[in-house]
């Protein structure tokens, strides 16, 4: 009974919120490894492409809820997920219009475009900021619960309550579908092929008559929608806030970084690498280890490795373990 | 000519605000002009001379405040007591286990090496807790309202700007050593990394700098303005020119870091000048222009990067600590990415990278616009919303969110220069 209170306890407050976190994180690190992998440079705006994407989806949720739309037990947000990638697809195809193509021409030093993306981060975020305030935003509706604590107690008897939110449970589904979708195109398509083939070895790709602008035209769109997808996620699952979708860029670039930036595959390992990592660390496992261990053994602290405020430290230091160790990524990502 | 034209032009624009608004708002500009032209002098040197992407500017910032509270504040002697040497210890235990680790990787065979360093790591990570945690508990217990951390050594507080040079160039070196060698962008990812993780270690280590709960009252390097409201003499003098005693203090308060500031901002800028166009200015634009080359010459590329990166990094420690003597307190929420470092990288930009007084025109300028957007955005707003009736929520809206202009005008200005002045106002010669 113990050890399944202590397994309970543990996929409560670990696995299934990590899981969740990770296919956050996953989203976010492929439109970052994307753009790094066609366009070659570490887009410092990625973070705030989330935000305002998210915004976009926000304003149009409200405004079906106002017209009286919904998806029965599942968030509306969702059904405004479409509206929130075409809107944010325009902007960042404007963008790319008005700011990067100037860059691209000119052939100019990936450093450059990094410090150009600050000026785009700045100007997303001073819009989302201005369009809808610094402050957060609840968007969520629908069932709160798939399962909730108090029932899968009742349900099995144990001690230990199991809560599996709509939205995690969501959030996993719509990565899976995403993800898959993303790689039958990436492989399957002519134009995914095209892309690959772009990102491999750019002179090549040219040589057989691929045209770049479509390339990076698609390029831009795929990202938007990953943006908008994951950021509508994070921000279901979690709240909405302007801050902490500019924060989030760190655990962003350190999973693409961890799993080899350019590499679609190593995006996602190392979403999930860095979000088990993040939740283990900063857990106090006092609770599992008290089922798990004989009363004699029984921790009297909360046998918590670093406190939550340090999530940030946790990702860093795997980053730098796999800087100094294997500066590739585990997926032998591309090193310019 | 150029330079001088410039240099007069943010002159009239602050000498307007004088006349215009006050001068204690001018004054307020120029003193965190002459900061942010520090630091900016710091990014130039690091990005204008080598190439090298640093952003962590708030970090080294952020150190430097810590310097500051950790030079000047009187000690706390029942802190010491409760657990100020333990703390020592475990810190002292942290940096054997580490060294612990590197000699165990470079001795050991290939095959046990990992083995035996994630050994040490895990082992030496638990212990180091258990010794930190009950002094950490111990010292947060001791008059947590008023005290609760240890303090710092009540040294004089202008020996601080120094010591916020050598803590940031001291961290500079342990992500220079990790991070430099590797491409371009891992360091930029390292640095944004450093600065979130020092501002959670001045947020969340009580022991050290009160965290959340603020260090306020640090030591001044000039008068309180109450004392020379009652110094009779002052009042006297005050009053011969025609000035009301207040508005003399505050000034007079002002103009004294304005001229403690103006001295560091010289002789650092004299300095960065003379290493410009020493050899070793000219071999660091020869490594920043072609590393291969410059390699080929015999020139450790390396080596070079961590050298200027460390003294990059010093100059933000130091400004830093002088914002932070300026403020008067540390307060470790109040540093923001945006406003630290990429509003810092906005200033080298538009000043010209490469260019010392390009940095120190950006510097001062971009200042100007950051304070003086928003009652120019007021003004917009109040234009824009004019013809609306008053009491709808879209007025209310525009009117409410003029504060957030800020980064959206810094967006546009830093796109702007990028696109049609690559170089900057002043382009490097």
């Amino acid at each position: 009974m113990d050890f399944l209170n202590a397994l309970v306890a543990l996929a409560n407050f670990v696995f299934i919120p990590a899981i969740a976190y990770g296919s956050q994180l996953a989203l976010g690190a492929l439109g970052v490894t994307l753009i790094y992998g066609i366009l070659r440079f570490s887009n410092f705006a990625h973070g705030d492409t989330m935000a305002i994407g998210t915004m976009f989806t926000i304003l149009v949720t409200w405004g079906l809820q106002a017209l009286g739309v919904s998806f029965g037990p599942l968030p509306t947000a969702l059904l405004a997920i479409p509206f929130g990638i075409v809107l944010t697809s325009l902007l960042v195809l404007g963008t790319d219009r008005l700011v990067y193509r100037f860059y691209r021409e000119q052939k100019a030093k990936p450093v450059i475009l990094v410090i150009v993306s600050m000026g785009v981060m700045f100007i997303y975020n001073g819009l989302t900021r201005l369009i809808i305030g610094p402050g957060d935003q609840n968007f969520a509706d629908g069932e709160r619960f798939l399962i909730s604590a108090r029932d899968f107690k009742t349900m099995t008897g144990l001690d230990e309550g199991l809560a599996l939110k709509s939205t995690q449970a969501i959030t996993v589904v719509v990565a899976i579908l995403v993800v898959a979708l993303l790689f039958w195109f990436l492989n399957h398509t002519r134009t995914g092929k095209s892309m690959r083939a772009y990102s491999d070895n750019e002179d090549l790709a040219l040589l057989s008559g691929i045209n770049p602008e479509r390339v990076v035209m698609v390029t831009w769109i795929i990202v938007a929608a990953l943006a908008v997808v994951a950021g509508t996620l994070y921000g279901l699952d979690k709240s909405f806030k302007p801050f902490t979708y500019f924060q989030i860029l760190l655990p962003i670039f350190a999973s693409a970084i961890v799993g080899g930036l350019g590499s679609p595959l190593g995006a996602i390992a190392g979403g999930f690498i860095i979000a088990f990592s993040e939740v283990g660390i900063t857990y106090a496992w006092k609770k599992v280890l008290t089922y798990m261990l004989p009363e004699s053994l029984e921790p009297s602290g909360l046998v918590q490795l670093l406190s939550t405020d340090y999530k940030f430290a946790v990702s860093f230091v795997i980053l730098i373990i796999v800087l100094l160790f294997r500066p590739t990524g585990l997926f032998k990502g591309k090193s310019v | 000519m150029r330079t001088l034209a410039l240099f007069a032009l943010v002159a009239a624009l602050i000498l307007g605000t004088g006349v215009l608004q006050s001068w204690n708002s001018a004054l307020i500009i120029l003193n965190m002009g002459l900061v942010s032209a520090i630091m900016a002098l710091g990014v130039n040197l690091q990005w204008g001379l080598a190439g090298l992407f640093n952003v962590g500017v708030m970090g080294f910032v952020a150190l430097g405040g810590l310097a500051v509270v950790l030079t000047s504040v009187t000690p706390v002697p029942e802190a010491w007591a409760a657990g100020g040497w333990r703390v020592l210890g475990a810190i002292a235990f942290a940096l054997a286990a580490i060294a612990g680790a590197v000699f165990a990787w470079k001795t050991l065979p290939r095959k046990t090496r990992g083995w035996a360093v994630a050994a040490i790591a895990v082992v030496g990570f638990f212990l180091y807790r258990a010794i930190l945690d009950p002094a950490v508990s111990a010292i947060e217990s001791v008059d947590p309202a008023a005290t609760g951390f240890l303090g710092g050594l009540g040294l004089p507080v202008l020996l601080a700007w120094p010591v916020g040079g050598l803590l940031a160039a001291g961290v500079a070196w342990v992500i220079g050593k990790t991070a430099l060698g590797l491409r371009s962008d891992y360091l930029a990812i390292a640095t944004l990394g450093i600065a979130e993780i020092i501002i959670a270690l001045l947020k969340n280590e009580d022991w050290l700098t009160r965290g959340v709960k603020n260090v306020i009252g640090l030591p001044r390097p000039v008068p309180y303005e109450i004392d020379l409201q009652n110094d009779a003499g002052f009042v006297e003098t005050a009053a011969g020119i025609g000035l009301d005693p207040t508005t003399a203090s505050t000034i007079y308060v002002k103009l004294g870091y304005s001229v403690l500031f103006a001295v560091v901002l010289v002789v650092l800028l004299v300095l960065a000048q003379l290493a410009l166009n020493s050899p070793w200015g000219r071999m660091m634009r020869a490594v920043r222009d072609n590393e291969e080359a410059a390699e080929a010459m015999g020139k450790d590329v390396t080596a070079r990067h961590l050298q200027i990166f460390i003294l990059g990094s010093a100059l933000c420690g130091i400004a830093g600590a002088m914002m932070t003597t300026l403020d008067g307190q540390l307060t470790p929420s109040s540093y923001q990415p945006l406003r630290y470092t990429f509003l810092i990288w906005v200033m080298v930009i538009v000043g010209g990278s490469g260019n010392n007084l390009g940095a120190v025109l950006g510097g001062f300028l971009i200042w100007f616009l950051w304070v003086q957007v928003e009652p120019m955005g007021q003004w917009l707003m109040g234009v824009i919303t004019a013809g609306m009736a008053d009491g709808s929520a879209l007025k209310a809206h525009l009117l409410g969110s003029v504060q957030h202009m800020r980064l959206l005008t810094m967006g546009v200005i830093l796109l702007l220069v990028l696109r049609f002045a690559p170089r900057g106002l002043l382009p490097e010669r």
